[in-house]
């Protein structure tokens, strides 16, 4: 009896580890937005309107109007297509990663089809594909543009040269945690440095060498404190300090401050407990909300952290997969939704929407703090959310969002919590085992 | 207390190895189900090393502070990796009686015989075996979890798991991937000697050793010299039961150098 009910949940953990968060990017000067959910790449083009006159012409009701009708006529011509003539596939499952370099000439995307691709972020033509021996869990391209590294399930970490006379190399492993899944990868400020966070409480600051693809051997420092798998990294820099500082997000409903160069823990922010989230079941146990993303602005001012039931800083329920914010720091970019859910045939589901004044010159600023802007009024408007959502308004899909969001809560859980069993359904698990089978 | 231990030999007082039989190996990809220090500072010295760091609950802490006023910057210096059953351990602790040393072992049975192995030690030698114990965990995801960057002066990998097939090369304990970890627990000139009595195995240490750039051989010369080298085939049950099959051990020992990057950061 017990045997069938273990191997029933573990069969449905096996659907469920499939299922896949949206994701949200936004290139850096706030060019253009991708939303990935499951195989599918989304980018919505917002330059033709240079960022700070859309911003400007936000104040003006009547501008947006004569936008909003612009995209009215324009229809089909922001929303890109992307194009690989490389002959090389698509992605043909759920894409787990994606990253602008810094000067916002290239994107990555990667996932679960082993396929990293590596795309032209102005033509959106895709310049390369990297097989990977293993699924890939994180990506970042190196600040130059010239190489692009990325992380597989197994805890290694890969490099491709790009450019120049790499181009045809094959990616070669730099270095590994052992045996951990890594959830982030990130090039520090000054990109002397590649830091990986992975799901064994670890995060490591390891020297990028000139010539990485003999191997990155030399670890800068472990920055250890987080008491759950980490989710998410981000760096801050402000001018008195340029190194930069490091943000990690955890699953142990925590925010850390690390100085990164010596690995010490400079502040703990309980941002589960500070968003009240933080909850007893009646039992001992508390359940604690993770943190499944951050982004800040590049001198720190502004920074947002997705848990698990609702964005720290707004009233409505609306629980983040990823978010993201370009380098002017004005708005923060937030998708929900997944892909692969089980017992469940509608197309992929996704919901973006932008916060946005937290700086006293925005237009959005008021007294009460950031504000979750009105379809209208996000970047790109109506335009941007039928390409990135499918439809304009998901209302009607609002049960389906939240029944795709718990699918993704539990398939995160899954992945990177450590299980914990009993003594008893230890013992059970390892029947298996040729020295138990000898004894009966 | 090793006296009423119903395990222990009547004579020596130290454990008898037939109570505590282990499985052979561990896997050690598998999520551990063992307590792990969150960082280096979270290692409670005072139960390993009570002698040295007198437990603060117990004692008054004015005393403890008066008593061993040096005590307390003392690190764990080195590490035996997969120590078994902790024969290294006993001989090297009575050669550097004022060196703190740890063993790790992943096996739980195996970690109990060491426990109660030094703690009988101890009884019986007052005075001496302060500065040895052990702890149980997994090496090869948890080392930054116990040592701080540089803090070790020696490293031991006596007769690890050969894992023959290539599909479980990713087990050896000895990787490029993991060498990066050794170095950086190891100061700048530290030491790591590795030995095997499986041909393949001791090829690929040495290869990993000799390739990766933290790490420089060790000149015959200078390991005749050196006294923990005659321990590494002497002092272990594994060591004494390849010599008395008269077979063969392969060494490799290397010395942690200083990488560019630390040379320009005169670090």
């Amino acid at each position: 009896m017990e045997e069938i009910s273990i191997e029933e949940v573990e069969n449905n953990d096996r659907e469920l580890l499939e299922v896949a968060p949206a994701l949200i990017s936004v290139h850096p000067f706030e060019k253009s937005v991708v939303v990935a959910i499951g195989p599918e790449l989304r980018v919505f083009d917002l330059e033709e309107t240079d960022p700070m006159n859309i911003v400007e012409a936000y104040s003006n009701v009547l501008t947006v109007l004569c936008l909003f009708l612009c995209f009215c006529l324009d229809r089909g011509s922001r929303q890109i297509s992307i194009v690989d003539d490389s002959g090389d596939p698509l992605h043909s499952h759920s894409i787990r990663a994606i990253c602008f370099g810094a000067n916002g000439s290239l994107f990555a995307s990667a996932g679960d089809d082993k396929l990293v691709k590596i795309w032209s972020a102005d033509s959106w033509k895709c310049i390369r594909t990297v097989l990977s021996e293993k699924r890939v869990s994180a990506v970042a391209i190196s600040h130059d543009g010239l190489f692009v590294s990325f992380a597989d399930k197994f805890g290694v970490v890969w490099v491709v040269g790009f450019g120049g006379d790499n181009e045809k190399n094959k990616a070669a492993p730099i270095f590994a945690h052992y045996c951990s899944i890594i959830t982030s990868l990130l090039f520090s400020p000054d990109g002397r440095f590649i830091v990986s966070a992975d799901r064994d409480f670890k995060i490591r600051a390891t020297v990028f060498p000139r010539k990485p693809l003999n191997g990155a051997h030399e670890i800068q420092s472990f920055c250890l404190g987080h008491t759950e798998y980490i989710s998410c990294l981000v760096f801050i820099c402000t001018l008195e300090y340029p190194k930069g500082f490091l943000l990690s997000g955890s699953g142990d409903s925590t925010v850390r401050l690390w100085d990164f160069t010596s690995g010490s823990l400079l502040s703990t922010c309980e941002v589960g407990v500070q968003a009240g989230l933080v909850e007893s079941n009646g039992k001992d146990e508390v359940l604690c909300p993770a943190v499944t993303d951050i982004c800040a602005s590049p001198d720190g001012s502004v920074v947002a952290v997705a848990i698990q039931r609702q964005i720290v800083t707004m009233g409505d329920i609306f629980s983040p997969t990823s978010l993201d914010m370009g380098s002017f720091g004005m708005h923060i970019w937030l998708v929900t939704g997944a892909s692969n859910l089980p017992s469940f045939d509608s197309a992929s589901l996704a919901c973006v929407k932008v916060v946005s004044g937290f700086q006293k010159d925005s237009p959005h600023f008021t007294e009460h703090g950031p504000v979750m802007l009105e379809n209208n009024d996000i970047p790109g408007g109506d335009k941007l959310l039928e390409t990135m959502q499918g439809s304009i308004s998901i209302e009607n899909e609002r049960k389906a969002l939240g029944t795709a969001i718990e699918a993704v809560k539990k398939a995160m859980h899954n992945l990177l919590i450590k299980r914990q069993y009993s003594d008893e359904k230890r013992e059970f698990r390892k029947r298996g085992r040729n020295d138990r089978k000898l004894k009966q | 207390m090793s006296k009423t231990n119903p395990k222990a030999n009547k004579a020596s007082g130290l454990p008898r190895k037939r109570f505590y039989r282990a499985r052979a190996h561990s896997n050690p990809l598998s999520d551990s189900h063992f307590p792990v220090p969150i960082s280096p500072s979270h290692v409670d010295y005072s139960l390993h090393f009570p002698h040295y760091f007198p437990s603060v609950k117990n004692d008054d802490k004015n005393n403890a502070k008066v008593f061993f006023p040096k005590a307390s910057s003392k690190k764990i210096q080195f590490a035996d990796i997969g120590c078994g059953f902790g024969g290294l351990l006993v001989d090297l602790s009575t050669l550097f009686p004022e060196t703190l040393m740890i063993g790790m072992e992943i096996r739980d049975k195996v970690t109990e015989y060491v426990k109660e192995r030094v703690l009988a030690l101890r009884e019986g030698n007052p005075g001496q075996y302060q500065n040895i114990s052990v702890v149980r965990t997994n090496s090869m995801k948890y080392i930054p979890n116990y040592f701080e960057k540089g803090q070790l002066s020696k490293m031991f990998f006596l007769f690890p798991d050969p894992h023959f097939k290539e599909k479980n090369h990713r087990r050896r304990v000895i990787s490029p991937q993991l060498l990066d970890e050794y170095a950086y627990t190891l100061e700048v000139g530290g030491i790591i000697y590795t030995i095997t009595d499986v041909e393949e195995l001791g090829e690929w240490m040495k290869n990993c050793l000799e390739g990766h750039p933290l790490f420089e051989a060790i000149g015959e010369e200078e390991l005749n010299a050196d006294p923990v080298v005659k321990l590494l085939s002497s002092a272990t049950e594994e060591g004494k039961k390849v010599a008395r099959n008269e077979g063969q051990t392969f060494l490799a020992v290397a010395r942690r150098i200083a990488s560019s990057v630390e040379t320009e950061f005169g670090k």
